[in-house]
């Protein structure tokens, strides 16, 4: 146990396959297609702070909304039997097992023209309405899938509240409200950010559901990206300028969320 | 107020299945529209299963979450003793490193291991296809794997490891007889979580895959791009019949192993 | 009897501080030996060095007259009860106590043998399958001693292994230890922060404090002829007072003379004075050249322990008689009574051998 060898192996894969590749796109996002230095690509960044601001501001509307749907739902969760607690844990985590691919591609065919929402709609002589390819399409995408990884760290910090801290409050004068915001809103809090932390940084950094539901025109970071990438647009340097920013801009939010104190190991399973 | 609870419960539940639902009911259609079902059918499974491309990025897919769960395993449980061993400073470094590929967005970790795999290809007689893809799903495994054994270490008592030497053990025996069983757990799940992200995953691979060697959401992906398809939608089902016996059985061998540890629990009483 | 340890200018240190300072501790074999101290006087980690768990900085390891520096704790002819039992969750009780065994590759018959023996000895027959988790404490705590004796060890180490349980359980087993101790006939190295403990138990107590040996003796030596006001202090209850040795068996306590048995200090030399509460008798204060007033008493179930005021000293008296609180009382102790010890100037200076003694 005190042979610290054991650990080489890994040690040396993690300067190849996590370090090195992470210096390599600092490397080109400072460095011309010659390979000398230049802040060109950087400051080209700037060009795309359209997209940027697009990208932060849905993301955050859809943090807001998981948010909003998940944290009375994890307080009903806490309420309940043991038995129906994890069954209902388990229905809320199945769909995100399926490939987020799927999930996206469902309310592809849903909200499409000919989709099945409209022709609801056709049946009471309302519409059609044009719902894929839009903002609120991409923002329902988010929702959609990333509901399940605001639900669950939220449920794992309210079911670990003691429960005689609630009698407590409630013993001290606080009616149901009072103790949600005064004392189980405040314990909450780690879950809060760290869901917040899980929904937003993949929404931000997407591709597939602003492709797939957003269409052309509502283009995102990771559509950026990945156009530098494996696109027409094929431009490496500029492509990881743009990661790198990206990168900076999550690590800022990160920061920020760790001062409120969520050291907890956030909950992927 | 329970009413509330329950009614507010049904919709979210509502709002998470119906997507998953109704691309199963379509799955049945004997036409390609979303909207009407025309009558019931078998033929996109068997479509399905005619299809090589599919079965051949399936067979791919199952084969690299296999090699790359069980190196990570192998790999991450190593580097865990060895970090677990290490001094204050180097092992605050380790663990940040390690840390990247799991709090950075996935598309810049994709985009890392790119560039550096664009690298090796230029001087190095290296392809995309196989082997980077297995590199790249090894990388983003071993984290995890060392995020659930590392705990582990922790919660276990330092002395174990001496009363095991104490009792005639020289370090190998004690670490097999002794150090693993209690840390065995860990390895479990970080094994699973490993083999389940290497199942799912589409954005590393996305950018690490080659032409020849893809994964399964690779292909789902490309087969979205293009026209519909309702062999998405037998896909689809079956991946959903899959997670959910998966799942269950899942549930039941842990409910399984807590009623033994309840019967023995009673039968000390 | 021979000796089966010797530890000889055995010095560790950790991070530059020093956790052990010179010992040289001779054991002998089948002897009852209590390592005896506060916490961070080195007890344990002289435990983990005959144990094989930590190597000196430098000095010498004997087994059996035999240099053991460096030889890893598998090879070892002694086992140890560890502080919080160490059990091995994933194994049964029975599996526990194999344990050792097994990996000796002992033949099946002979480990079946040998644990039913065990079982027997430590009062656990019938336990077999049960898991360590679900056993209580005093329970663990006799699987650990069975898995650790059932390799017949010449030496057992015992690491504070009553520490966990609660005052009766804790008596019980002190019995216990020593009733298995004298009928296996091994030598038995006990570490422990109660003195109450280490005299009750021991052959041999070594007191120890700051990485140093303050004391080695018998619990009687120990109690009665403590060597410096640590010991005196640690082990039972005391009065230490500053004394000024005025000739050999005369000493100056409080301003007032009074006649001692010591010698040997050199006139005028201060030196501390230790009085056992015990051995204070309290009389009307005419009798007496030293008096004071009661300020507390308190009933101790068997004595009272009464704290009475007297010239800038407040004495620790018991006594089955108890005095009224605020009177006017005497106190009386006879020469033999009075232990005169070196004065100490620093407590790393503990137990350091002084030249001019004897």
């Amino acid at each position: 146990m005190k042979n610290k060898l054991i650990s080489a192996p890994y040690l040396v894969w993690m300067v190849v396959f996590i370090l090195v590749p992470l210096l390599m796109v600092a490397y080109f996002a400072f460095t011309d297609k010659d390979g000398n230095f230049t802040l060109n690509y950087v400051a080209d960044v700037a060009q795309y702070s359209q997209i940027f601001v697009r990208s932060i501001w849905l993301a955050a509307i859809a943090t807001v909304i998981c948010l909003v749907i998940s944290y009375p739902l994890a307080y009903i969760l806490t309420g309940m039997s043991k038995n129906t607690q994890s069954t209902m844990l388990m229905l809320v985590m199945l769909p995100m097992w399926m490939n987020f691919l799927l999930r996206t591609y469902a309310w592809m065919t849903m909200l499409g023209n000919n989709g099945i929402i409209n022709s609801i709609f056709g049946f009471f002589g309302l519409g059609p309405y044009k719902m894929l390819n839009t903002e609120g399409a991409v923002v329902l995408g988010m929702v959609y899938n990333y509901l399940p990884y605001m639900i669950l760290p939220l449920y794992s910090v309210m079911v670990k509240i003691d429960k005689s801290v609630i009698e407590a409050a409630s013993d001290l004068g606080c009616n149901t409200w009072n103790t949600l915001f005064r004392v189980v809103l405040p314990l909450s809090l780690p879950g809060v950010m760290s869901g917040i932390t899980m929904v937003f940084v993949p929404a931000i950094s997407t591709f597939i559901i602003s492709r797939m539901l957003g269409g052309g025109g509502n283009l995102l970071i990771g559509d950026l990206i990945e156009m530098q990438f494996l696109g027409n647009a094929y431009n490496v340097n500029l492509g990881a300028a743009i990661s790198l920013v990206l990168m900076v801009i999550i690590l800022l939010i990160m920061t920020i969320m760790n001062q409120f104190g969520s050291d907890d190991e956030t909950v992927l399973m | 107020m329970k009413k509330i609870s329950k009614v507010y419960l049904g919709l979210v539940l509502m709002f998470l299945y119906v997507p998953i639902f109704v691309l199963i009911v379509f799955s049945f259609n004997t036409t390609k529209s979303r909207t009407v079902m025309s009558g019931f059918t078998f033929e996109w499974y068997a479509k399905l299963f005619r299809n090589e491309i599919i079965m051949s990025s399936l067979a791919n897919t199952i084969l690299i979450a296999v090699i790359a769960s069980v190196t990570a395993t192998i790999l991450g449980t190593a580097a865990a003793i060895g970090i677990n061993n290490m001094k204050k400073l180097p092992k605050a470094i380790v663990l940040n490193i390690t840390n990247f590929p799991i709090i950075n967005p996935e598309i810049v970790t994709g985009v890392s291991l790119m560039l550096l795999f664009v690298f090796f290809a230029a001087r190095m007689n290296l392809e995309f296809g196989f082997v980077t893809l297995l590199i790249a799903h090894i990388t983003f495994s071993v984290p995890y794997v060392i995020l659930n054994v590392m705990p582990k270490f922790r919660q276990m008592d330092p002395f174990l490891y001496e009363a095991a030497q104490d009792l005639g053990c020289n370090s190998r025996q004690a670490f097999f007889k002794v150090v693993l069983p209690e840390i065995m757990p860990g390895v479990v799940s970080g094994f699973l979580m490993s083999f389940t992200f290497s199942l799912d995953d589409f954005i590393i691979s996305y950018f690490t895959c080659g032409s020849d060697s893809q994964t399964l959401p690779v292909t789902i992906y490309s087969m979205t791009r293009r026209k519909v398809s309702p062999e998405i939608n037998a896909l689809s089902t079956l991946i959903f019949l899959v997670v959910v016996i998966a799942l269950v059985l899942k549930n039941f061998v842990e409910r399984r192993s807590e009623s033994r540890s309840l019967k023995t629990k009673e039968e000390s009483l | 009897m021979n000796s089966i340890i010797t530890l000889k200018d055995i010095v560790v240190e950790f991070d530059g501080e020093r956790i052990l300072d010179k010992i040289n501790l001779d054991i002998k074999d089948k002897e009852f030996v209590t390592l005896l101290g506060p916490s961070g006087c080195g007890k344990t980690t002289t435990l983990r060095i005959i144990g094989g768990f930590i190597n000196p900085d430098s000095g010498t390891v004997y087994f059996d007259g035999k240099e053991i520096n460096g030889l890893p704790p598998h090879k070892r002819n002694v086992n140890t009860v560890f502080q919080r039992y160490a059990l091995f969750p994933h194994l049964n009780v029975y599996e526990n106590i194999a344990f050792g065994l097994r990996v000796k590759k002992v033949p099946e018959k002979e480990i079946n043998k040998r644990v039913a023996e065990m079982l027997k000895l430590v009062n656990l027959v019938g336990f077999e399958k049960r898991t360590v988790q679900r056993l209580s404490g005093g329970q663990q705590q006799r699987v650990a001693i069975a898995r650790a004796l059932v390799n017949h060890p010449k030496v057992l180490l015992l690491d504070e292994p009553l520490g966990a349980l609660d005052l009766k359980l804790r008596k019980e087993m002190q019995i216990e230890l020593k009733r298995i101790q004298q009928q296996l006939e091994i030598t038995f190295i006990y570490v422990t922060h109660d003195q109450e403990e280490a005299l009750t138990m021991s052959d041999t107590v070594v007191v120890m404090n700051g990485g140093v040996i303050q004391q080695i003796g018998s619990p009687v030596d120990i109690y009665n002829e403590p060597e410096n006001a640590f010991v005196a202090d640690f082990i039972g209850e005391s009065n230490i007072l500053n004394g000024l040795m005025l000739k050999d068996k005369l000493v100056e306590i409080s301003g007032r003379t009074f006649e001692c048995v010591d010698g040997g200090f050199g006139d005028n030399t201060p030196v501390d004075v230790v009085i056992r509460p015990e051995d204070i008798t309290i009389v009307a204060p005419d009798e007496s050249q030293l008096c004071g007033v009661v300020e507390s008493v308190i009933f101790k179930g068997v004595h009272y322990e009464m704290l009475i005021d007297a010239y800038d000293y407040r004495w620790i008296v018991h006594s089955t008689k108890a005095a009224e609180k605020g009177a006017s009382v005497g106190l009386k102790f006879g020469p033999d009574d009075i232990h005169i010890m070196h004065k100490l100037k620093e407590t790393e200076q503990f137990g350091e051998e002084t030249p001019d003694e004897e």
